[in-house]
């Protein structure tokens, strides 16, 4: 080999090899600066769901947190999926062909706004519009235990209902996408096949293009729970903390993220060994993504072979 | 009515006989289907008319263009954000200058050399990296950068976090623009004796080129969006800094929750039209970045035979 060639593979080889080394250098970093806080917590880490970052008497544990976090992404996963099907199937079976490109455009916009700009719309326009649904869902079905009433304020405004609402919004585009492209590589012997037999529209996507894509529309809509659990401004600004109560279950709860607590305290952050509290709960929330990340692009590499 | 169909072929297709049951399926699925891309229409919508509507009442004014915030108080009329769009204009292009070369090195690794487990690996690092939430970079750059070097927070540590979050990107991009060259150009320029790092540098990245560079630009515009890495590792200031190494650096979203946080922003408030003029000036700034990239990848579209 020429010394030019070796020299370039070198580079292009060692970029390569640089990010498969981030990977391990987040965590890796990310865990030495945590050990000094989870030595000085005075609680549970796995299962407190008390944070107090004072330097001199460290009582945090994640189990708020990830509760909080789960929720709202699995809200915002129930709400997004249907609705995101739906959209895939629009653009790939019914929109007329000329149209389908800029209605792929238009729900691709959905993620190009900025997530700040999804946290102001949401606190500041969207949830004063469904407080009046927020508050007759909360009066009739009081009885059941998510839709009680829950720890913030009785307007509705910072609830986890409507986290999960703005957060479905925010996952949409990437779900669609993802989905749009399995959808798009139905085989046509299969859909010919079908309406030859006589099939509706309907029964051409239920018996051929469903059963096709299923792999990747769960795989796609896994990534859009890795997005939702990690979103970070969007959430700050709409959740209301609720300071000193459990986590309940209730969709009118408040409450706080790992990624909406570390970017409300930010400030926490100055203090060395208050950081590292944040720090772990970083870690937690990595490795949380990574593990849904992990799963869904599986998923999707195992259907492209 | 029955004179016309004892004239019509003996040959009726048979699936004209569609049973009500499965007639009102399809139609029932039709309308859901339509329903749903109505639905993710609206919120899109009403998006951009809350930032447009909000936020043009100070943007017409050369001030909001050539001022910053430093000269007029928290709650007075006037001012601009000259000092936001210069942080987020100067920390988006030096993440650039460090994501675009690595990205890309990444890419003609994964494309033109990647075989084999690593090149697998690679691919698979460079999707979880891309699920990496933006607050854990933010805390990764933290960790090394300010607690492990001890360097001070800055604009520069800001656009450390933002290559981690532009490189997955910018790789998807090229990935995919230089896998369109064909391969005939390669052997081409191998016959005549070229060597491979020339071959690549000389004809197959420049026939990608624009493509790329128009990858470069969405990914550039999205990076420019986010809010997290901004709070963790720069402080907020409300004059003009030039100096990306030192000292607080303002960045349009970094502004907005700077005023969201630090003043009441009802409507009608100065904080209020702070904050709707600065997202209505990032969400153009956005819009022309992603034009221009629309633009450059229309002067590439893949040449076809």
């Amino acid at each position: 080999m020429r010394p030019g060639d070796r020299i370039f593979q070198f580079l292009t080889t060692g970029a390569g090899v640089f990010v498969v080394s981030l990977i391990g250098l987040i965590g890796l970093f990310l865990l030495v600066q945590a050990i000094p806080a989870l030595q000085a917590d005075n609680v549970n880490f796995l299962t407190s769901q008390t944070w107090q970052t004072d330097p001199n008497d460290m009582k945090f544990g994640i189990m708020g947190l990830l509760l909080v976090t789960v929720y709202s992404a699995l809200l915002a996963l129930i709400i997004a999926m249907p609705i995101s099907l739906g959209i895939a199937l629009f653009l790939t079976q019914y929109a007329p062909k000329r149209l389908a490109r800029p209605f792929a455009y238009v729900i691709d916009l959905l993620a190009a706004v900025p997530s700040i700009i999804y946290g102001l719309w949401g606190l500041m326009v969207f949830a004063p519009t469904i407080e009046p649904v927020s508050q007759w869902v909360n009066d009739t079905f009081s009885w059941i235990p998510i839709f009680a009433a829950g720890n913030v304020s009785p307007d509705m405004r910072g609830t986890i209902f409507t986290a999960g609402i703005v957060l479905a919004v925010m996952i949409l585009p990437i779900i669609t996408s993802l989905s749009r492209e399995v959808f798009e590589r139905t085989p046509t012997p299969h859909i010919e096949g079908a309406l030859a037999l006589g099939a509706t529209r309907w029964e051409v996507i239920r018996t051929t293009v469903l059963p096709f894509g299923k792999a990747g529309y769960i795989g796609a809509s896994m990534l859009g729970l890795g997005r939702a659990l990690g979103e970070t401004i969007a959430l700050a600004i709409i959740l209301t903390g609720a300071v000193g109560r459990e986590f309940t279950w209730s969709l009118f709860d408040g409450g706080a993220t790992f990624a909406s607590k570390i970017a409300a305290d930010y400030a926490e952050l100055n203090n060395e060994i208050s950081a590292g509290a944040y720090i772990a709960a970083g870690l937690v929330l990595f490795l949380l993504t990574f593990l849904v990340n992990f799963a869904a692009r599986s998923i999707i590499a195992k259907k492209g072979d | 009515m029955s004179t016309t169909l004892e004239k019509t072929p003996a040959t009726t297709p048979a699936f004209q006989q569609v049973s009500l049951a499965r007639k009102t399926k399809n139609g029932v699925a039709t309308v859901l289907i339509w329903l749903s891309f109505l639905i993710a229409v609206v919120p899109l919508v009403w998006l951009l008319a809350t930032v447009v509507i909000n936020g043009v009442k100070r943007i017409p004014y050369s001030n909001w263009w050539t001022e910053d915030f430093g000269s007029v108080l928290s709650d007075e009329v006037g001012g601009g954000v000259l000092h936001a769009v210069i942080g987020s204009v100067l920390q988006g292009l030096v993440c650039a200058i460090i994501a675009v070369p690595i990205g890309m090195l990444v890419a003609i690794y994964l494309v033109e050399y990647g075989r084999g487990k690593l090149a697998k690996v690679t691919t698979f690092m460079v999707d979880i990296l891309s699920g990496v939430p933006s607050i854990v970079a933010a805390l990764f750059i933290y960790a090394l950068w300010i607690t492990t070097f001890g360097l001070p927070r800055s604009g520069f540590a800001v656009s450390l976090a933002l290559v981690l979050l532009m490189i997955p990107v910018v790789v998807r991009s090229s990935e995919e623009m230089l896998r369109i060259v064909p391969d005939d150009l390669r052997e081409a320029s191998y016959a005549l004796g070229v060597p491979k790092w020339k071959t690549i540098m000389k004809i197959v990245l420049p026939t990608a080129l624009s493509g790329i560079i128009g990858g470069i630009m969405m990914a550039l515009a999205r990076v420019m969006g986010e809010t997290a890495p901004l709070l963790v590792l720069v402080g907020y200031s409300a004059y003009v800094n030039w100096d990306i190494f030192g000292g607080e650096q303002a960045a349009l979203p970094l502004l907005m929750n700077n005023e969201r946080v630090s003043n009441p922003f009802d409507e009608g408030t100065v904080a209020f039209d702070r904050i709707w003029g600065a997202a209505l000036t990032l969400v153009l700034i956005i819009a022309i970045v992603n034009l221009l990239a629309m633009l450059f990848a229309r002067l590439v579209a893949p040449k076809k035979k």
